[in-house]
């Protein structure tokens, strides 16, 4: 354990502003390149820098595998419960300017953050699942 | 007008495919292949085609890497490579095969290059595949969808059902593993 020193001080480090330039990513999707998907990848791949640098014990302390699982269909409950939304305000599926809000600007935002939010979250729990699950046997 | 950088990209690009097949330490094989897909994210980038670039970087040259090695701990890291005996015993029918898929790669490349005489020049503005929809959503998704980057737009609303499908893709592929790996181990 103790001969990780370095890896493990600086993945300390960079996981947080990993994390935060995938919320950035996620966020950022309306006006610049990103969106949903590459969000939730970075992200994936922070988590899996911590499970390299701090072993798969340590890792299932904190991440449990039973959040993972609720996520990956969470995402794509989220993502399709916008669309019956919309359905439900009078529109399309995914029509997201029907959504009852003020200006239609701002109805479609709201709308494309929805789905992108359920993309990320889907994209992460699955990305993280695969991790675990094939580098489970070896353990330090 | 091709520049004598995308040429040298272009080239980066086989001599990374080569080696990755040609290698016998898969886990040598796989960083290979991260390489590619970073030169692959730059050609991108170089095409304007930036969302596709950053969804190359960050997914082809830094998770698939990961998880391929992930896999490569599950299995074996080295390629099964024949003793001197068995290569010499089969060396007519390698000999053979080797033959029937230089022939079957070559009539292959003449169809490919004989397909690229009639497409558009590289970068060529009046290319049919840029005016059959991409003139609507340039022009009109700031009025349709209210969203400022109309790649956005196109995933999230134009094309929502796929992005849909898509998201339930990888749900499913999520599943799956889940079903197949966690089964065996209790």
């Amino acid at each position: 354990m103790n001969e990780h020193v370095i890896v493990q001080t600086i993945s300390k480090i960079l996981i947080p502003f990993i994390q935060l330039y995938a919320l950035y990513v996620l966020a950022h999707g309306e006006l610049g390149p990103g969106g949903g998907f590459q969000a939730g990848a970075i992200f994936g791949a922070s988590i899996v820098l911590y499970v390299l640098a701090f072993g798969m014990k340590s890792a299932k302390l904190r991440f449990k595998s039973k959040v993972f699982d609720f996520l990956t269909s969470a995402g794509v409950f989220i993502f399709a419960t916008v669309g019956v939304l919309c359905m439900i305000a009078g529109g399309a599926f995914l029509q997201y300017s029907s959504l009852p809000l003020p200006t239609k600007k701002l109805a479609s935002g709201i709308g494309i953050y929805g789905i992108e939010i359920g993309v990320f979250i889907t994209v992460t729990a699955v990305l993280v699942t695969i991790f675990f699950e094939t580098a489970e046997q070896d353990d330090d | 007008m091709v520049d004598i950088i995308e040429i040298i990209y272009l080239f980066i690009l086989i001599v990374c495919s080569v080696a990755a097949v040609r290698m016998k330490d898969l886990l040598s094989s796989t960083v290979v292949l991260g390489a590619y897909s970073l030169v692959m994210a730059i050609i991108w980038m170089d095409l304007n085609a930036v969302d596709v670039a950053f969804t190359e970087a960050s997914v082809g040259a830094g998770i698939t890497t990961v998880l391929i090695i992930a896999a490569l701990s599950r299995t074996t890291r080295g390629e099964y490579v024949p003793g001197i005996e068995e290569r010499y015993k089969t060396r007519k029918a390698r000999r053979l095969k080797n033959g029937a898929l230089f022939i079957v790669t070559l009539c292959t490349f003449g169809v490919l290059v004989y397909g690229t005489m009639d497409m558009p020049n590289f970068g060529d503005p009046d290319a049919p595949a840029r005016h059959h929809v991409a003139d609507r959503y340039i022009e009109k998704s700031h009025e349709e969808v209210y969203v400022e980057n109309f790649v956005t737009a196109i995933l999230a609303s134009y094309r929502g059902y796929d992005t849909l499908g898509e998201t339930s893709v990888i749900f499913t592929a999520g599943v799956a593993l889940m079903m197949l790996l966690r089964r065996s181990k209790s």
